[in-house]
């Protein structure tokens, strides 16, 4: 049994430690052992409890009483009245705002437990390789339900009224796509799972798959239900081995369960679900590529309409959806339309799984309603800025998104409201950076990416972006000129209008949106040959300060270029025309003595 | 393996699960079973999250400790991988990140025998469909 009476949690997570909570452990141990109390009481840090904005959190079980905004000078008063007398704390605990009343219990608090765990429910919580555990978490009931209960109708009503979109990125309605591939008339007719998961940074599919493959199996078989299709095929990437591997675990389970195969549950409707590989290639996350891909031809997209559902897979009518789209599908017909509609915000219903990562403390996987503020992801889940650098910009939708910026932070997370702000919710990477990334470069970077994945076969894209990509080198090289600028801008819109995919369509927001938000860094690389972050190499110099160098030699001899020379004892020097950029010399030095300029 | 043949047999398989069937099978009492559940998604296995589940394999097999030992996905705090969920029935659970080697001895000598929490604890962060449909 425990053997203290009461545990004081105090949050360890790093924006909590800089508002000095590790002092407040020493001195909450401190106060203990004067009130004789060590032995009833243990302080213990945590993880980051994701109310960072009200930091130093503290938490005070078995009663749950949650403290905020703590400093150390409180320590002697929680263990005086709260451990020792067994009061609460008042002026500690958090203030509601709406009522102006303090919480105790946080539990009761509105928003501080800001995520919601609808596509990710199972993910973390059940075996994924044992169908048991799924079944347990009601896994196929909802297939069940449908089956005996509903008609193919009534299914896609439900789908339709709950507003679920598209979580690919494009945010066509779920219910829409449903209807009309039931109507087409051609059979057979096939169900397609989009696992091509390709923005960089994101992992939303991969952890579904890997977690809870059963949801998105089930999910099939009740699209399949109601577009009239009894064949299911998941187009995974070859470089997920892991999820392909639950897949197959999964996929052989409910066949032996006999929830895929034929007559499931003595309806009388066959489905099943087969692995088709993806190469990895970043266009065949586009479904025409994607089905041109699965046929065993070249991935390239081809013009819409008409739409997968005419004329999709071999030539068949076909219904494309992601992951994260099939893995919302059962607990709404489990749950109900009005459920799931009533969270989120007008427009965009149900949450949103994002990958957080980039400059953050907290990186990870994240489930949070539509309408959530980027402020909130950002400084509250994810635990603010590494290192206490300032916000920088914060990424979405991968290579077909934009960069936002602060004046973007309390913009509330929807399809509609990314999109007006120059980004998309895309299929949910999110990368945040901070002071030290430079915009111009990270433009550069989305683009190299684009011109490796353009797949040739529209000019706008395959010479438009290479265009562009040659800009940003020249840019970034320090020979950009003005009228460059000008230039990127027209072409970036140029091939926005004429490209014929979506990844063609899309492939200039990053430049966009690093245009219309950081101009000024786009000039003054163009018009200072500065790069104000310091990361484009061909616009900085190393220098080492004379007053501070003292000739230990350190740099000399580090330098894998020969750069530097001086006698020993007296400051060195760089020879710009020799030096790399490497930043050796930088880190060798102990004296802190060169600098970037 | 009786396949299921109709909703009412999927609804009776749930019943008959109440707790855990894999628990079941290994166990004449699961009620005392203590569930030790490692993420194993892509990173926590990066992270060593199968040395992770050795450990404890072998930690609780030494001490003849009444747990079983089991996988999960991603439970989404990247930034502590590898994570752990211990599970003792009468508690809520609790997830413990950053975890190795030592700490898997220090998690089966001190929170699951003695009941004393330890460092290391990651506070849930995130709603259930159940505690968000409850508010």
């Amino acid at each position: 049994m425990a053997e203290y009476k009461n545990y004081i949690l105090v949050c360890g997570g790093t924006g909590c430690r800089a508002s000095r909570s590790s002092e407040l452990v020493e001195e909450l141990n401190k106060q203990l052992k004067i009130y004789q109390l060590e032995n009833d009481a243990k302080v213990l840090t945590t993880g980051c409890f994701g109310f960072c904005e009200k930091g130093p959190n503290v938490k005070i079980i078995p009663d749950n009483t949650f403290y905020t905004r703590v400093k150390p000078e409180d320590a002697e008063e929680i263990v005086k009245e709260h451990i020792l007398k067994g009061r609460k704390v008042q002026r500690l605990l958090y203030l509601d705002p709406d009522t102006n009343k303090h919480i105790s219990d946080d539990k009761h608090m509105e928003f501080y437990k800001k995520q919601v765990r609808i596509a990710l429910r199972n993910c973390g919580f059940i075996d994924p390789e044992n169908i048991k555990e799924s079944i347990e978490r009601d896994g196929y009931a909802a297939l069940g339900k449908v089956l005996t209960e509903l008609t193919p109708e009534q299914t896609i009503d439900i789908i339709l009224k709950s507003g679920l979109r598209g979580r690919g990125g494009a945010g066509f309605p779920t219910g829409k796509k449903w209807a009309i591939a039931s109507k087409s008339v051609a059979k057979p007719k096939y169900v397609i799972c989009n696992a091509d998961e390709g923005d960089p940074g994101a992992f939303m599919d991969r952890s579904i798959l890997e977690g809870d493959p059963h949801s998105v199996l089930e999910a099939m078989a009740i699209c399949g239900y109601c577009i009239g299709a009894e064949h299911g095929l998941i187009y995974v990437r070859a470089e997920y081995p892991l999820a392909i591997h639950r897949l197959q675990v999964a996929i052989k389970q409910a066949r032996e369960y006999g929830l895929l195969g034929n007559d499931i549950m003595g309806s009388g409707f066959n489905f099943d679900v087969e692995l088709r590989y993806g190469a990895g290639a970043f266009v065949c996350g586009e479904e025409t590529a994607l089905i041109h891909s699965m046929e065993g031809k070249r991935g390239e997209p081809t013009l819409k309409p008409p739409f997968p559902a005419v004329h999709g897979y071999l030539g068949q009518p076909s219904n494309v959806n992601n992951v994260e789209t099939f893995a919302n599908v059962p607990i709404i017909i489990l749950k109900g339309a009005d459920w799931f509609s009533s969270i989120g915000t007008a427009t965009s219903k149900g949450t949103k799984v994002f990958a957080l990562a980039g400059k953050i403390n907290n990186v990870g996987l994240i489930e949070v309603p539509m309408g959530t503020t980027l402020r909130e992801v950002i400084f509250d889940i994810g635990g603010g800025m590494k290192n206490g650098k300032k916000f920088k910009a914060v990424q979405t939708g991968g290579p077909s998104g934009g960069c936002l910026t602060e004046k973007h932070l309390d913009v509330p997370i929807d399809y509609d409201n990314l999109k007006a702000a120059g980004s998309i919710m895309g299929s949910g990477g999110m990368i945040v950076m901070d002071e030290d990334n430079c915009m111009v470069a990270v433009a550069k970077f989305y683009l190299e990416f684009i011109v490796g994945e353009s797949c040739g076969k529209c000019s706008p894209c395959r010479i438009g972006n290479m265009r562009m990509l040659e800009i940003l080198t020249k840019i970034c090289d320090g020979k950009g000129t003005m009228d460059d600028l000008y230039e990127l801008r027209d072409l970036a819109h140029v091939i926005k209008d004429t490209a014929l995919c979506g990844l063609g369509q899309t492939s200039p927001n990053p430049v966009l949106s690093t245009l219309d938000n950081f101009w000024d860094e786009y000039v003054a690389h163009v018009r200072d040959h500065k790069c104000p972050a310091g990361v484009c190499k061909n616009l900085m110099e190393y220098h080492i300060d004379p007053a501070i160098c003292v000739g230990c030699g350190a740099c000399q001899r580090n330098c894998p270029a020969d750069a530097i020379s001086g006698e020993k004892r007296a400051p060195h020097t760089i020879d710009q025309s020799k030096c790399i950029k490497c930043g050796t010399c930088r880190e060798k030095c102990k004296f802190g003595a060169i600098s970037i300029q | 393996m009786n396949k299921i043949k109709s909703l009412d047999d999927l609804r009776k398989m749930k019943q008959n699960m109440a707790g855990d069937l894999s628990i079941r099978e290994k166990s004449t009492n699961p009620e005392k079973m203590i569930q030790i559940r490692v993420a194993m998604a892509t990173c926590g296995i990066a992270a060593g999250a199968r040395g992770v589940m050795n450990a404890f394999v072998e930690k609780i097999e030494k001490d003849k400790i009444p747990a079983i030992v089991t996988q999960t996905g991603c439970m989404g705090f990247c930034y502590a991988e590898p994570t752990v969920e211990v599970r003792i029935p009468g508690k809520d659970p609790v997830v413990f990140g950053h975890v190795d080697a030592a700490k898997v001895e220090e998690i089966v000598d001190k929170y699951i025998v003695k009941g004393e929490l330890i460092d290391g604890i990651l506070p849930v962060s995130f709603q259930t469909i159940e505690e968000h449909e409850n508010k």
